[in-house]
């Protein structure tokens, strides 16, 4: 069985620090906003080929062969950035502060947002237009992916025990050895987790990038999730529901060909002084392991690579000292340093100067549709969490306290909350257009497709959590249901339950900005709404609109994340954490 | 500081030429202190300056109650940790710039879980660059000297916790280390693992197997040190110092029953329990400090354990030995010492001699049933702990009888570090809500007046009665 393990952030939520440092990174966020957006329209003067998408199901290997790939490159790219990030992060005492607070901001800013500039600028800095567009999709899902990656490695770092680190500091390993055989064995389990949340958090992203328009320029990469929109532009339904069924096929593969698999490899690095009675399993993996070749060739391969290089670094006067595990890297400031932070800081300054200035062209009314805007969006997801929550609190329990049926259910559960749920919108629209109706309930139900499953499965879990002695003493006492609900149920899955209601708010907010706003054929639709007005800030070329837009949902996001969920997740884990 | 027995005269006599006769120590403290500095300029002293060296051919035990820095002095003589001040030799070369070929077995183990028991061994050799063919052959050697052949492929999850340190030794030895360090090796073991590793160790160091000069271990098993050690340094603490540092001249294996055995431990007790002689030079000790009133260190005792200490005692007569109390009570010292500690702050209980006597009052605390308890231990710990005797205050004097935890811990970080001001600010809890001095709500970390409850909830009866 799996479960989801609660957020690696929830290892960190001591705010240490100080608030002008989380100024000094907003700053930077500005200015780094502005630099892309200059450099995007100052290079932006060449054409770029809108790639035409054929409808036929002949062509939706290739298309799906180019979007994974896609997915594959950005993931690898958000692995590597994670580990460096996170090892820095975790080694360096000067940097640690600044670079955390980063990544909090970081991760609460919804990508969809950066899209445009970022595909600008990468267009304009490869000169050949294709890998230009294609390089820009990428990084943009590479920055929704990176951000948790790095988190949960950082952390695993710092919760390394003790006595692990000191064990390898008085046996002299090397730097390349300790990463090897302690730091990223002990990370194994968070990254693998986390990486299926990026993953699922990629597609979504992809599905929606492939397509967009800027100003009068239209964008489009041969991919599944242009192939998609395409056939909602044109009515195809049969396209529609073959791309769907394609995006679908690839989530439930990539579960059982590489997550089921890895998370079933990674069980041997839990950390744990017994062994557990459950282990997750993984057909594919006991099919590699029997295979005489594929079982023991990629351990001698390791092995012939890191025999050579673990002689050499033992030779090196690195590994002849034990080095003190209470002293941080030579606390010496180098003038280089100093002036670098200073360039840094300058640039800041200007660049958010620059960024302030381009915000003087807002005007009031501009203000008042934003204001109006953020209302909306909050109001909006908001309420799809209430309406998630409503529904998959009774329906999880019930699965997870009927162990047979929780089996069956929990996987389903986790891999629809894989599925891109903007692969499913155009499905909704296509249904709301032919109603009439408007976007109102269609954004709303947009959001609801990506967020319940989240809440779903994380409550299954906790359900399944709630011990059987708790339960037989309720049963005992005769508890009325009420009693039950409030005294047992709801204080057992409260952990889980915010679990899942942080990771659906984060995917609701990211998904305001592509539920509040569609073309579907000839017709706009647009509902009133902060994701709305960046959309059609990026149609219109207002870069103003479309940079304030993002200062308010991402101040919204981070103030929430501060104000409402670290204190709830702190509840949880101090009140109603049970403790075996 | 060290305290000189009168009985062991003769053996301090024989270290002091031992030292003297020219044998090189192969690590040397030279003055080391560990300290750590207050944002608010004053500092934690955790360790105050202190000399200590191993020679070669000794197992040293390292004695002390919790929080006397063992295993903070374990971590400045192996490089894990840099002293505050002074300075670490290993043979006549500071140790950061040093080959220290050492070895440390460790409380929890600290196996990797992820390795099988080989790799796990043969990761040491690994780091040093022995090709892997000999590599395995002396773990191998290894694992058959401690008694693990056939366990090679096995993970650590899968051994049981006699085993898994069984793996921590041969790691350790493997490297053929000069000092074998060991930080409470057997502490995390049951009672007949662990004598039956340590009588395995012995046998080992006994026949010169063991490819290693000397043995350091931490340990705060008076028993055990007496059991195992060549010499035992005593430490106390705040801030840690040596007590005492003397050799024990009984030749292996030792008998537990024996009258020698018997006058080393009561000796340790007596050593353990007396009252600090003035701390070993108190540097620096700030005006702004002294002013403040400094709040006695609280023993981590429960008031259970208190009570039935004292019940105890008074049933063996109202006096005895701490050694047989502890030997009754199958208690280490770490488990004895903070109740007696928390008795005699208390004033139920005197300690002298490293015997333990019951007062009037502890008499009258053991004799009383449960109510009248809580109110004499209420009254001693007022009378007698200003931490708790502040809190009170404070609740009486604020209009809402309500006080943040935080308030207090503020005024402990300045004299304790983070982690003692934690588990000082427990115990308190503990000991006041037994007083029923105060109320604590673990919710919001708020010290709460009992009194001011019971007047809201009584308040809210009456409201209903008149409206009835």
């Amino acid at each position: 069985m799996r479960l989801i393990p609660p957020l690696t952030r929830s290892r960190v939520t001591v705010r240490s620090w100080p608030f002008f440092i989380d100024l000094g990174i907003a700053l930077c966020a500005l200015a780094a906003f502005f630099a892309v957006i200059s450099t995007g329209v100052y290079w932006l003067s060449k054409p770029v080929p809108v790639v035409a998408i054929s409808s036929s199901i002949h062509a939706l290997p290739v298309y799906a062969f180019y979007s994974i790939v896609r997915m594959a490159i950005a993931y690898c790219l958000s692995l590597a950035f994670a580990i460096t990030y996170g090892y820095i992060a975790a080694y360096n005492r000067r940097l640690e502060p600044w670079m955390i607070a980063a990544l909090d901001i970081l991760q609460s800013i919804p990508v969809l947002s950066f899209l445009p500039p970022v595909v600008l600028a990468m267009v304009s800095l490869i000169p050949g237009h294709q890998l230009g567009i294609e390089m820009g999709v990428i990084l943009l899902i590479f920055t929704g992916q990176v951000w948790n990656l790095a988190f949960s490695f950082y952390t695993s770092l710092k919760t390394i025990p003790r006595e692990m680190t000191e064990a390898a500091r008085i046996y002299r390993y090397s730097g390349w050895q300790r990463f090897w055989q302690l730091e990223m064995p002990y990370a194994a389990i968070g990254l693998v987790w986390n990486s299926i949340v990026s993953v699922a958090g990629g597609w979504f992203a992809l599905i929606f990038c492939e397509t967009f328009t800027m100003g009068d320029r239209n964008f489009q990469l041969p991919g599944l999730g242009s192939y998609i929109q395409t056939a909602t532009f044109s009515g195809d339904v049969r396209a529609l529901i073959s791309g769907i069924g394609a995006v679908v096929l690839i989530v439930v593969a990539t579960d059982q060909l590489i997550w089921r698999p890895l998370i079933a490899w990674s069980d041997k690095f839990k950390f744990e002084q017994v062994e557990s009675a459950e282990r997750v399993t993984s057909p594919i993996l006991t099919l590699l392991r029997r295979s005489a070749f594929l079982g023991t060739a990629p351990e001698r391969i390791w092995t012939a690579v890191q025999e050579p290089i673990m002689r050499r670094l033992a030779r090196s006067r690195e590994a002849r000292v034990v080095h003190p595990v209470d002293q941080a890297q030579s606390g010496r400031s180098s003038p280089t340093l100093w002036m670098l932070a200073v360039a840094v800081l300058a640039a800041a300054g200007w660049g958010s100067l620059q960024a302030f200035a381009m915000l003087r062209t807002i005007t009031w009314p501009d203000l008042k549709l934003l204001l109006e805007g953020a209302a909306a969006t909050f109001l909006r997801v908001n309420s799809a969490l209430l309406i998630s929550a409503a529904w998959t609190v009774p329906a999880g329990v019930a699965i997870g306290l009927n162990p047979r049926l929780a089996r069956i259910v929990q996987p389903i559960a986790q891999i629809m909350a894989s599925v891109p749920a903007t692969a499913f919108f155009p499905v909704l629209l296509i249904f709301l257009v032919r109603l009439g109706g408007g976007l109102g309930i269609g954004s709303i139900a947009l959001m609801l497709l990506g967020t319940q499953w989240y809440i779903l499965f994380n409550v299954i879990a906790g359900a399944m959590s709630i011990p059987s002695d708790l339960r037989e003493v309720a049963a005992l006492f005769r508890f009325t249901r009420w009693q039950r609900w409030t005294r047992l149920i709801l204080p057992g899955i409260f952990p889980y339950l915010i679990t899942g209601m942080v990771t659906a708010s984060g995917g609701a907010w990211n998904a305001s900005v592509m539920a509040e706003y569609s073309h579907v054929k000839d017709r706009t639709l647009e509902v009133i709404g902060l994701g709305a007005q960046i959309d059609a800030a990026t149609d219109s070329g207002r870069f103003a609109m479309l940079l304030l837009a993002t200062i308010f949902i991402s101040l919204m996001v981070v103030t929430m994340n501060r104000l409402v969920w670290r204190r709830l997740y702190r509840l949880a884990e101090t009140r109603f954490k049970l403790e075996t | 500081m060290a305290e000189k027995s009168p009985m062991r005269e003769a053996d301090t006599l024989n270290e002091t030429l031992m030292q003297n006769s020219g044998v090189e120590a192969i690590i040397r403290a030279e003055k080391v202190e560990k300290y750590y500095a207050q944002p608010n300029e004053n500092r934690i002293q955790v360790i105050s300056a202190t000399d200590l060296a191993i020679y070669p051919g000794e197992i040293l035990a390292l004695l002390g109650p919790s929080g006397s820095g063992k295993s903070t002095m374990l971590r400045m003589l192996t490089g894990l940790s840099t002293p505050s001040a002074g300075e670490v030799y290993w043979h006549d070369k500071p140790v950061s710039q040093a080959e220290v070929n050492v070895s440390i077995v460790f409380q929890s183990f600290a196996l990797f879980p992820w390795l099988t028991v080989l790799e796990n061994v043969a990761a040491p050799l690994q780091a040093r660059g022995v090709p892997a063919d000999e590599r395995r052959e002396r773990s191998m050697r290894m694992l058959d000297m401690v008694g693990l052949d056939g366990f090679e492929g096995a993970y650590p999850k899968e051994l049981s916790g006699g085993m898994k340190q069984r793996v921590g030794f041969a790691r350790a030895l493997v490297v053929e280390p000069e000092v074998l360090f060991m930080d409470e090796p057997f502490s995390a073991l049951d009672v007949l693992t662990a004598e039956n590793l340590r009588s395995e160790l012995l046998e080992l160091w006994a026949k010169k197997t063991m490819p290693t000069r000397a043995v350091f271990l931490v340990t705060h098993n008076i028993e055990e040190a007496v059991l195992l050690a060549d010499r035992i340094v005593v430490l106390g603490r705040n801030p840690g110092r040596i007590r005492t540092d003397f050799r024990v001249g009984t030749p292996r294996p030792r008998d537990r029953k024996s009258e020698q055995f018997t006058q080393y431990v009561d000796y340790i007790y007596k050593v353990l329990t007396q009252p600090d002689t003035a701390p070993a030079a108190v540097p620096e000790v700030r005006a702004r400090e002294q002013k403040q009133p400094r709040y006695q260190m609280l023993p981590h005792a429960r008031p259970g354990g208190i009570a039935g200490l004292l019940e105890l005692l008074l049933d063996k007569g109202g006096r005895d030995d701490i050694y047989r109390l502890a030997d009754d009570l199958a208690f280490e010292i770490d488990d004895l010492l903070p109740i007696v500690d928390g008795s005699q702050l208390l004033g139920f209980l005197r300690v002298e001699e490293g015997d333990a006597a019951i007062t009037p009052a502890g008499t009258e605390f053991a004799e009383s049933e449960i109510l009248r308890q809580k109110e004499l231990f209420r009254d001693a710990a007022q009378s007698n702990v200003l931490l708790l005797r502040q809190i009170r205050r404070a609740l009486e004097t604020k209009s809402d009888h309500t006080v943040p935890e935080d308030f207090f811990l503020d005024l402990l970080d300045e004299q304790f570090s983070e982690e003692e001001s934690q588990r000082q600010m427990e115990t308190a809890v503990a000991w006041g809500r037994y007083a029923e001095l105060f109320d604590y709500d673990a919710g919001r970390r708020r010290f709460v007046l009992p009194d001011a409850q019971d007047e809201e909830a009584a308040a809210g009866e009456d409201g209903r009665e008149d409206g009835q």
